[in-house]
């Protein structure tokens, strides 16, 4: 129905000039100032940030949690006014799973309430997925008696199962210990390497964005603008490139680090 | 202050972790005896022998029946109230009135807490409903219905409505208001709106709250019940508990009245022990959201 849908080169995520505002209780605060960028098919996208700079705000936006009051984002061509099953969210909190249903159910639950597919048909999705997180002995187990990491996988499952358009990761792994973290980062990959989704990542994480990502957008603080939009480097690149980039996207974030103010948004 | 230097290398030290075989337990099931007493239902039920056996002795040696009939006696004309007498008959008339009023309560308590949770003037709505009308004792209130509804189930209902209403609004609206916002974020990007985002995440995520209000308000839809029947006793032709224990206090059948109160507890034992316990087990402890 949208000539820009057909266009073979048109980008998956459009996001122009967006510029975001929140009421915290007696504050207006702009999180992000006219943000430009476009997520192609199967990017590994970053928002990469220090805490302040609006990159979680902008990744609710493209939740459809919360309008822009300037600029548009478009999805497929489509505007996103609300939030919706096409843009699946993988939150930080290990808390969002249902508790009262079981793993299998928890991924099969947007499948079904989508109302896309049979209940043998999502049964079976939810399984096939659920299998490719590695928690196929823990199918039948409530959300209570996992791990953290092992939540999270759930989560991405959920998440894939719905072979959304565009799976939104909002720092997935920061509440994880570190050995945890780069276990589940590598297991991403492997995912990545296997179905080739779209993600867009939230992480104020250098090495994380370099490790994961294919395209990083570096965000300024208070508030959020766009520094710089990268590429990362391949996983076979040397660990002497991978420093060198990351001191650049560190000079780049923190050239101004003295201005930086502590204003803690509510929600950043 | 002496500032030390930096402490000297040290060497490594590499261990190999001892077999298990080599020192014994390292998960061993517990004895019966442990595993009885970790039942509750166990220990409850050992404390409720404990009390019996002190009533028992307490009223033997006060020996007064007019005052005080021990807890065999109670426990005699309660048996031969269920089987002979109408105790039983009693009994169901007094459920059959408070199981329509505590329904009706829910009812209602879902219309406006749903009211309350899509809107905020529902919820201001809610707020001073709760307040003006909370503290009303539900008796009071009994002289109105009487005029409204008549003698009969109707005002019966009525303020038993009145006692279950505000305690389960006001448990379930702040048990709605507590469900995290990741889970409400979920839930919509799941697409959910309206009811079935009601239905599907905000009951299930608010359990604990709703069903401790269930509770109270069963406490409340009983204590109101008894309270009612004994006012205005018999209400078309077969009265209820209340109004047992009433007839009974007037004929100084003092076991009986004894028998009564013993009945309204049993009940009371049974519904919270056995429904919400069984409820509690299938749902929120299950689910992890209570321990």
């Amino acid at each position: 129905m949208d000539r820009t849908k057909t266009a073979p080169d048109a980008p998956l995520l459009a996001v122009r000039g967006v510029t975001l505002q929140y009421k915290t209780k007696d504050h207006l605060v702009t999180a992000t100032y006219r943000v430009d960028f476009d997520v192609l098919r199967s990017d590994r996208f970053i928002l990469l940030g220090p805490s302040g700079c609006g990159k979680s705000t902008l990744l609710k936006a493209v939740g459809g949690y919360m309008k822009p009051i300037e600029g548009e984002i478009r999805l497929k061509g489509d505007p996103v006014t609300r939030p919706g099953p096409d843009r699946m969210m993988v939150f930080q909190e290990f808390d969002q799973l249902l508790p009262w249903r079981t793993v299998r159910e928890n991924v099969m639950f947007p499948l079904r309430s989508a109302g896309r597919l049979t209940r043998k048909a999502a049964l079976d999705k939810a399984m096939e997925y659920i299998a490719k997180v590695n928690l196929t002995a823990f199918a039948d187990n409530y959300p209570h008696t996992l791990s953290g990491g092992m939540k999270q996988r759930v989560a991405i499952a959920r998440g894939m199962a719905m072979e959304p358009d565009i799976l939104l990761m909002d720092e997935p792994f920061a509440a994880l210990d570190a050995l945890t973290r780069r276990k589940m980062q590598d297991e991403l990959l492997a995912l990545w390497e296997g179905t080739r989704f779209t993600v867009l990542f939230v992480t104020h994480s250098i090495p994380e964005a370099i490790k994961i990502g294919s395209r990083i957008l570096l965000l300024s603080p208070h508030p959020g603008q766009v520094k710089a939009e990268l590429d990362s480097l391949p996983a076979a690149a040397s660990g002497a490139e991978v420093t060198a980039l990351e001191q650049r996207i560190h000079a780049m974030l923190f050239a101004d680090a003295i201005e930086e103010t502590v204003v803690e948004p509510a929600h950043a | 202050m002496n500032l030390t230097s930096a402490p000297a290398a040290r060497p490594e030290v590499l261990r190999e972790p001892v077999s298990s075989a080599s020192f014994g337990i390292v998960e061993k099931p517990l004895s019966i005896w442990e595993r009885i007493t970790n039942q509750g239902w166990v220990r409850k039920l050992a404390l409720l022998v404990v009390i019996a056996i002190i009533w028992e002795a307490y009223a033997r040696q006060l020996d007064n029946p007019l005052l005080f009939p021990t807890f065999s006696a109670t426990v005699t004309s309660f048996v031969k109230g269920i089987f002979g007498g109408d105790l039983f008959s009693k009994a169901i008339t007094s459920l059959r009135v408070l199981l329509m009023g505590y329904a009706a309560g829910i009812g209602c308590a879902a219309v406006l807490t749903v009211i309350a949770i899509t809107s905020r003037i529902g919820t201001d709505l809610l707020e001073l409903l709760t307040s003006m009308f909370n503290p009303l004792p539900a008796i009071a209130l009994l002289p109105l219905a009487l005029i409204w509804f008549g003698l009969g189930t109707g005002s019966i209902v009525f303020v038993i409505i009145h006692s279950v209403l505000w305690a389960v609004s006001l448990n379930t609206h702040s048990g709605f208001l507590s469900v995290s916002n990741t889970l409400r974020m979920v839930g919509r990007n799941y697409g959910l709106t309206g009811l079935r985002y009601v239905a599907r995440i905000l009951i299930p995520a608010a359990f604990p709250s709703i069903l401790t209000g269930l509770k109270i308000g069963w406490a409340f839809a009983w204590r109101t019940l008894i309270a009612a029947e004994l006012v205005f006793g018999v209400s078309s032709g077969s009265g209820g508990l209340g109004w047992y224990i009433y007839e009974n206090k007037n004929q100084l059948e003092i076991p009986n009245v004894f028998a009564g109160l013993f009945t309204v507890i049993v009940i009371g034992l049974l519904v919270e022990n056995v429904v919400f316990r069984v409820l509690e087990a299938k749902t929120v402890r299950k689910w992890g959201l209570q321990s």
